[in-house]
């Protein structure tokens, strides 16, 4: 059984009909790539899985469980966390401040320290700059933070919304590796990206995505030497 | 002295608005709505002590009723005219129905305590101090809303900065989808904040009557647009901006009254609301909004 399964989801953005019955799974331990052209409903699909959006039609299951007509704030404690595209810190409020909304669902003091220390190994800077406000950092130290911050609910899986996005290639081959290694410890990711090469190198399968439908799916590796996703993608020639 | 007296009186004055105008600020902040019918949660607030008292409840007792039944109503009145209207395409809905929830209010008071005034006994036993061998006296009423209004705003900074439910508004107000993300209940945050700003508008309704003790289903009606500019004042969305904004408003009116002329203080607080719009538009506190790519 797959540990997210999407079944044929219509999503709507007042009349535009953004996502056209796509269905997708996510198995544990997995990183699957969600990739696609600006508009061709990433995020909005990472928004209905987060239930910040409602789908018209279709079926969300997690670990089995309906999760469709659940209401956002519960979706995090069942395990589901996103780190959303542009970071979306909170800036006004210090580093620590950030990592701890991000507990927000729990209750068990000492395992929420515990997690605390763990993003603290995983992003050494977190600690440095714990009592900045978040708004002073930079891009890539955001998006450090708001993966820190997804990670201190203890996710069982990780849904990650153009990670890459606006950062040096430095970074983005950093946060690569960051999201390789979290994968490594255990956490499944769901990742969003356009930056196709990046995340077809890190991911098991991927969906192709396509003016709201799936057009392509199947392991990275294969669809990395597609030839059609290779010219639309890649950026390369055939 | 008399500028003394004037100046403390206009913080007492002040200190009311500053508390009416924490309930704008922190529904504008987190909720993003103007909620008009504020002031008139003030003016149930005093027909709840006034009722109860002349039934010869004790004033405590009468006062703690009246919290209750206005974050009752704070509640109610989120719940049932506000929240259907939060996704509504146009913003001005539910401005537009907080003022007829506004109009409701009044009209209700009105049915059911006509419009002569009521004189409203004062709920405060404070002794009067008197300062400079009797040249300056500070009012019971004076002292318990200055002190009143200082605790509250020490006590809601410090219930923002360091409880949970605190810190979910501060995120709730900054970005309500990361907050939803983050497993915070959006609505149910929103409800707390109403609930919270309605109680302060029972105590400053008790307060603002205890002061001026006249009665009417339209008493909250200009303390509460008052308080309203001096969250915008202080700038919109800040809590101490909004204690700042009402205290100097305050001032501003009873110095206005005393040394230019009575009728024109409040022309002289909205001009001066307008002078510093002008130079700064975000309000003394405010702070610039960043838009978001």
């Amino acid at each position: 059984m797959a540990m997210l399964e999407v079944k044929d989801l219509h999503v709507y953005y007042g009349m535009i009909h953004a996502i056209k019955g796509i269905s997708f799974e996510v198995n544990e331990g997995e990183i699957v790539a969600l990739i696609g052209a600006n508009g061709a409903g990433k995020t909005t699909t990472l928004h209905t899985v987060s239930a910040l959006l409602s789908p018209k039609k279709g079926s969300i299951l997690f670990e089995g469980q309906d999760i469709t007509r659940t209401p956002a704030h519960k979706i995090v404690s069942m395990g589901i966390a996103q780190v959303p595209e542009g970071r979306r810190v909170f800036s006004e409020m210090t580093v620590l401040q950030n990592l701890k909304m991000g507990a927000y669902s729990r209750a068990d003091k000492s395992e929420i320290e515990s997690t605390l220390e763990m993003v603290y190994r995983r992003f050494p800077r977190l600690k440095e700059r714990r009592n900045q406000p978040a708004g002073t950092l930079s891009g890539g130290e955001q998006q450090m933070l708001a993966m820190g911050r997804a990670l201190m609910s203890h996710p069982k899986i990780l849904l990650l919304d153009e990670p890459s996005m606006g950062l040096s290639p430095i970074l983005v081959n950093e946060i690569f590796d960051i999201i390789d290694s979290v994968n490594k410890a255990g956490t499944t990711v769901l990742l969003v990206e356009q930056n196709a090469k990046k995340a077809l190198n890190i991911a098991n399968r991927a969906y192709v995505l396509e003016t709201g439908k799936i057009v392509k799916e199947g392991p990275a590796h294969d669809l990395m030497n597609d030839d059609s996703i290779r010219k639309a993608y890649l950026g390369e020639d055939s | 002295m008399s500028f003394l007296r004037n100046l403390i009186n206009g913080i007492s004055l002040g200190s009311v608005y500053a508390i009416i105008a924490l309930g704008y600020t922190m529904v504008y902040g987190i909720a993003k709505m103007l909620n008009f019918a504020h002031g008139d949660v003030i003016m149930v607030g005093a027909y709840v002590v006034f009722v109860a008292m002349s039934n010869t409840m004790p004033a405590v007792p009468a006062v703690l009723l009246s919290i209750v039944i206005c974050t009752g109503l704070g509640i109610l009145i989120e719940r049932i005219a506000y929240r259907p209207l939060r996704n509504a395409s146009s913003p001005l809905a539910v401005l537009i129905t907080a003022i007829g929830v506004s109009y409701l209010l009044q009209n209700l008071a009105l049915l059911i305590f006509g419009s002569n005034p009521k004189s409203f006994a004062s709920v405060v036993n404070v002794p009067d101090l008197k300062l400079a061998g009797g040249k300056l006296t500070i009012t019971g009423e004076t002292i318990v809303t200055i002190v009143a209004s200082l605790v509250i705003v020490f006590a809601l900074t410090a219930f923002i900065n360091k409880t949970k439910p605190g810190q979910a508004m501060v995120a709730v107000s900054e970005d309500q989808g990361a907050a939803k993300l983050m497993g915070i209940n959006v609505n149910g945050t929103i409800a707390l904040t109403f609930a919270i700003g309605s109680g302060l508008a029972a105590i400053a309704g008790v307060l603002l009557c205890s002061a001026y003790p006249q009665l009417t289903p339209y008493t909250g009606s200009m303390p509460g647009i008052k308080a309203f500019v001096a969250a915008v004042f202080g700038g919109i969305g800040s809590i101490p901006g909004a204690m700042i904004g009402g205290i100097l408003l305050g001032v501003i009116e009873i110095f206005g009254k005393a040394y230019i002329s009575s009728q024109m203080a409040d022309a002289i607080v909205f001009a001066v609301l307008i002078i510093v719009l002008l130079v700064k538009p975000t309000g003394i506190l405010g702070r610039q909004i960043q838009e978001k790519v």
